[in-house]
């Protein structure tokens, strides 16, 4: 009599060795990292969780015995943390957000990308239209950082210097295109994560910067200097609007998010669209990246108005022929 | 289908959740207090600012004497740039769920709808720390040096930390990065199997010879009494014994218990009669699909 055993202890007894190995395997999972584990050990893996994830139902269905069920509950979820990790090449990864993932994104979001361009273009017109009319305007929309001197009230020569001086050391170029980075990339990261508060400060984020532009146009159209402005903002501004609007549509995605949540509620469509959204955003800051490059450097090295239009407009061309190709192909 | 984990036998903890994994099956975790959250981003904070300072001093120092100190503040303005906004994206998916700070505490993200931790989650809830994190900080330190927008800046401020306390106001802790990644953060489990008390332990002689139950004395308590019974045999501590002499006088005079040896047995080897034939009986009752939860359930 005193050697009968119960049912539960005889399924725990029986499965023991098979629970201690999975738990020494995730240990050595978590220290070493899978790259420095031998491929049978690897392959134990998913066959062990497996069992233990049977073993855990079984026992909540036959046993009472409290330290089994916390301790398969234990190692149920830990194993499973460790079967589900993302483990796939960092090479493969990258190849594949330029492939698919950002394309992909960037469709889905087009609306969203086309809402936040026609704000930021809302804001340029106004901002061009009223400063035509009444050059006091620029005060109200360009802050005197960003001016630097440029103004209703500078000679024609400061305006001509500002876009056609060439600034003598490399070093400084250097300088000058990681600052534009850092801050046009931390506006863009602002207009996406703000988006989340229904999308009202990145609208106000596009429409301000358009004003400024809109401003800046018209500062220079009144002298007459209008092409050669636009020569000089088409080298790095048209992809740096093109990543501007992609950060914008991204916030603007998370708002409605938040305003039209659809059938599965607020919290379900806002983790849907914020992934997507994010991996337009980190496509935009390679933009950002790539316009700084132009900025600081080609914009101060040529000159030639001709020039600055074709490398500007060439490169757009090129970065929107690569998102529609990539968005259309079937994914591999 | 689990009945253990629902009954009244077990109190369910409030950090408790259940997360479906890809094969169906629900597996329980622990949510991470905000202590232990707020810990680990202290810890990462440090190790960024630090790697920052570190970064900008070392390229101050080589490019000190080249004379060409624009490089230097060009390549600190980038490094400091990337390394802030990459710090936590890049540990998250390169330590498996974990930035150090997470490792330190025991911390992992986890998806909410149980599948793998994607590497677009992972940019997601992190690249929203920008506006939760280092834009309240670029505010504190602005708004003592602009005096005349003081007002809009504590205004802002106010806004901002509406954002930058999310995880306090929600019942899953959830940060603003977690709510657009759909992600949580968790403790990670520890699984720690303690022995079955219902196996005769060395030392002690297999009590159940002499001690028998009859079905009228088993059909009392139910499962949450068996394993309240359980973590007083698994007791330690010195008064332990204490407490089992006076459970052991209950559970007698409860289901009316007459020792055939005038009473004189220790109380030890009694409870772990009684337990070991009361988890027989529910346990079997378990396999017929009648569950006992505890005293009171008379199964209807």
């Amino acid at each position: 009599m005193a050697t009968i055993e119960l049912k539960s202890s005889q399924f725990r007894r029986e499965r023991e060795t098979s629970w201690r190995e999975l738990e020494h395997l995730i240990d050595r999972l978590d220290k070493e990292g899978p790259a420095h584990m031998a491929p049978e050990d690897l392959c134990r893996l998913p066959v062990l969780y497996r069992s233990a994830l049977s073993a855990q139902s079984v026992a909540h269905a036959i046993s009472l015995d409290r330290a089994l069920l916390t301790y398969l509950d234990a190692l149920a979820a830990r194993a499973y943390l460790a079967v589900y990790a993302e483990r796939s090449n960092v090479l493969d990864r990258v190849a594949r957000f330029f492939s698919h993932t950002f394309p992909r994104a960037v469709s889905a979001l087009r609306w969203h990308i086309l809402a936040a361009f026609a704000t930021l273009m809302l804001g340029v017109a106004t901002g061009l239209s009223l400063t035509l009319a009444e050059p006091e305007w620029f005060y109200a929309f360009v802050s005197d950082a960003l001016a630097q001197g440029r103004s209703p009230a500078a000679s024609d020569e400061i305006l001509l210097n500002a876009i056609y001086d060439r600034p003598p050391v490399l070093e400084t170029l250097v300088r000058f295109a990681s600052f534009l980075f850092t801050h046009n990339a931390g506006i863009g990261l602002l207009a996406f994560g703000l988006g989340i508060v229904l999308g009202i400060p990145t609208l106000l984020l596009m429409l301000i910067n358009g004003l400024m532009l809109g401003s800046f146009i018209a500062l220079y159209a009144d002298r007459g200097l209008g092409v050669d402005f636009l020569a000089w903002l088409s080298v790095h501004g048209t992809t740096e609007i093109l990543a501007i609007a992609l950060c914008g549509g991204a916030g603007l995605s998370l708002g409605a998010a938040v305003v039209f949540p659809g059938r599965h509620g607020r919290l379900a469509s806002l983790a849907d669209r914020g992934r997507q959204a994010a991996v337009v955003v980190l496509g935009a800051a390679l933009l950002f990246f790539l316009a700084a490059l132009l900025e600081g450097f080609v914009r101060q090295l040529v000159v030639d108005t001709t020039d600055r239009f074709l490398i500007g407009w060439s490169a757009f061309a090129v970065t929107l022929s690569y998102l529609v190709i990539r968005a259309r192909a079937r994914p591999a | 289908m689990m009945p253990a984990a629902h009954g009244a036998g077990s109190q369910r903890s409030p950090h408790l959740r259940d997360l479906t994994t890809p094969e169906g099956v629900v597996v329980h975790i622990h949510l991470a207090s905000r202590a232990e959250r707020l810990t680990a981003f202290v810890v990462d904070m440090a190790l960024l600012l630090s790697a920052i300072a570190v970064l900008g001093l070392l390229l101050a120092l080589t490019t000190l004497g080249a004379g060409g100190s624009d490089l230097a503040i060009a390549a600190t303005l980038l490094c400091s740039f990337l390394i802030r906004v990459f710090y936590f994206a890049y540990f998250e998916s390169a330590w498996r769920g974990a930035t150090p700070g997470k490792r330190l505490a025991r911390l992992r993200v986890v998806s909410r709808t149980g599948g793998p931790l994607r590497p677009d989650a992972i940019l997601a809830r992190n690249l929203v720390r920008e506006v939760e994190i280092f834009l309240p900080l670029t505010l504190i330190l602005v708004i003592p040096s602009e005096t005349r927008d003081g007002l809009v800046a504590v205004a802002a401020l106010v806004w901002v930390g509406v954002l930058t306390l999310m995880p306090v106001f929600n019942r899953d802790r959830l940060r603003l990065g977690d709510i657009v990644a759909g992600t949580w953060v968790i403790t990670l489990p520890k699984p720690v199997l303690l022995e079955d008390v219902a196996q005769a332990r060395s030392g002690t002689p297999a009590p159940s010879a002499e001690i028998r139950f009859t079905d009228r004395q088993l059909a009392i308590y139910g499962a949450y009494e068996l394993q309240v019974l359980e973590g007083v045999l698994r007791d330690r501590r010195p008064d332990a014994a204490q407490a089992r002499r006076a459970v052991a006088d209950r559970i007698k005079n409860k289901i009316g218990y007459a020792a055939p040896d005038g009473g004189i047995t220790d109380p030890g080897v009694f409870l772990e009669a009684f337990y070991r034939a009361q988890r027989t009986r529910l346990e079997t009752g378990l396999a017929f699909g009648k569950h006992k939860s505890d005293k009171h359930d008379q199964g209807r």
